[in-house]
């Protein structure tokens, strides 16, 4: 038996500042932060309300919400969970452009002008920031958002090769956060259109070797409200923030609607 | 988008140039002389002016409805749809250029005064 001896902790390879807690080297500055409010139990029409608020460089407008809604005005109202880019909650109209709060840094932004913050568009809002995301669900089950096979479950996994699995690698990465659905034109126009989000997790599942059901899924989105409605505008594309080729996944749907025949 | 929307709008410009050139062109049947007349109507500084607009909405209708085509066709098309929307723009530039310079010419050599 040998009793433990300690051992000297390694001095830091990294430079800490002898005082100080270095938070004083993150640079500061002020903003405006200009939101669309709602709240039908206060009144009837939508208004806007501004804050000046000091941030860090390191802060994203998820913080910014945060420090109104903590310290400023707690009826703000906005969803939000992860705060990491994984749940999808936070997906807002921000400078006009569809993003997730808490992915936006501040100091990308143009800091010289109000920063301007609106629940995203084509559902119907709620309160504030918070819209019902219902319509946008009820298209996500119709396209069966689940692996379909009938014939017997084996033993062990069911095997698919490298190939077979990056076949519809780019949308497994769907976080449904809408940004893409309520960036959409032509869903904004026609709230029945299944929209880009239910498309891509059709296509998740229709090139999947493994599972049975893709025409089913491409019958279903064969339908006037289906694939056909996309225009190729490629907002899409653009507002997804997981960085996800939509309008690449939605054309490759067309294609196999037009090819399955043959 | 933007290309969604100059797409839309032109498509809309020439069905309505579609609409009133049928009915121009149906009113030889009905008179010659008052055809003529419409007709002589194109000859004047405006409607030189709302040709060119014309052909400007044709030329990028038709360049820009290629470039649907191959983004909807073509597996790489939708990586590449700006570099396309940019070619459209110098296909249609370069087009303009030279149909602008053809028409203004035949026009001035025709031209009489109001
Ligand atoms: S495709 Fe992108 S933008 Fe659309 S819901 Fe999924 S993660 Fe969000
Ligand atoms: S809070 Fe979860 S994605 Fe932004």
């Amino acid at each position: 038996m040998s009793t433990p001896t300690v051992e000297k902790e390694p001095a830091s390879k990294i430079d800490l500042a002898e005082s100080g807690d270095g938070a004083g080297a993150v640079q500061q500055f002020d903003i405006t932060l200009k939101v669309r409010r709602y709240d039908p139990e206060r009144t009837e029409d939508a208004w806007w309300d501004e804050w000046n608020l000091t941030m860090f460089g390191t802060d994203r407008v998820l913080d910014a919400l945060h420090k109104v809604k903590w310290d400023v005005d707690g009826t703000l109202t906005f969803r939000r969970s992860c705060a990491h880019g994984i749940c999808g909650s936070d997906a807002m109209r921000i400078n006009g452009r569809n993003r997730l709060a808490c992915k936006t840094l501040l100091k990308d932004l143009d800091t010289s002008k109000p920063i301007i913050v609106e629940a995203i568009k084509g559902l119907p809002v709620e309160k504030d920031l918070i819209v019902d995301m219902e319509p946008f669900f009820q298209s996500y089950r119709e396209i069966m958002p689940f692996m379909i096979n009938s014939s017997p479950t084996p033993t062990a996994e069911r095997v698919q090769s490298p190939e077979e699995r990056q076949r519809f690698d780019d949308t497994t990465k769907c976080i449904l956060c809408a940004a893409c659905t309520s960036s959409c034109p032509v869903f904004w126009t026609d709230g029945q259109y299944f929209g880009p989000a239910a498309i891509v997790n059709a296509h998740r599942f229709i090139f999947d070797s493994r599972d049975d059901a893709g025409d089913m899924r491409l019958e279903i989105l064969n339908d006037r409200e289906g694939v056909w409605r996309c225009r190729t505008t490629f907002n899409c594309t653009e507002a997804c923030p997981r960085g996800i080729e939509v309008t690449k996944a939605i054309q490759e749907v067309k294609t196999a609607i037009l090819t399955r025949s043959l | 988008m933007w290309s969604w929307v100059g797409h839309r709008i032109t498509g809309v410009g020439i069905f309505f140039f579609l609409l009133v050139h049928v009915l121009d062109t149906s009113l030889v049947r009905v008179s010659p002389e008052a055809y003529d007349a419409v007709i002589g109507a194109y000859k004047h500084p405006i409607m030189i002016m709302g040709e060119i607009g014309l052909v400007g909405a044709i030329v990028f209708h038709a360049f820009n409805g290629l470039r649907i085509i191959l983004v909807d066709f073509w597996k790489q098309g939708t990586r590449y749809h700006r570099q396309m929307l940019w070619a459209v723009m110098v296909l249609w530039f370069v087009t303009m250029v030279a149909f602008s310079i053809r028409h203004l010419m035949i026009f001035f050599e025709g031209w009489e005064g109001f």
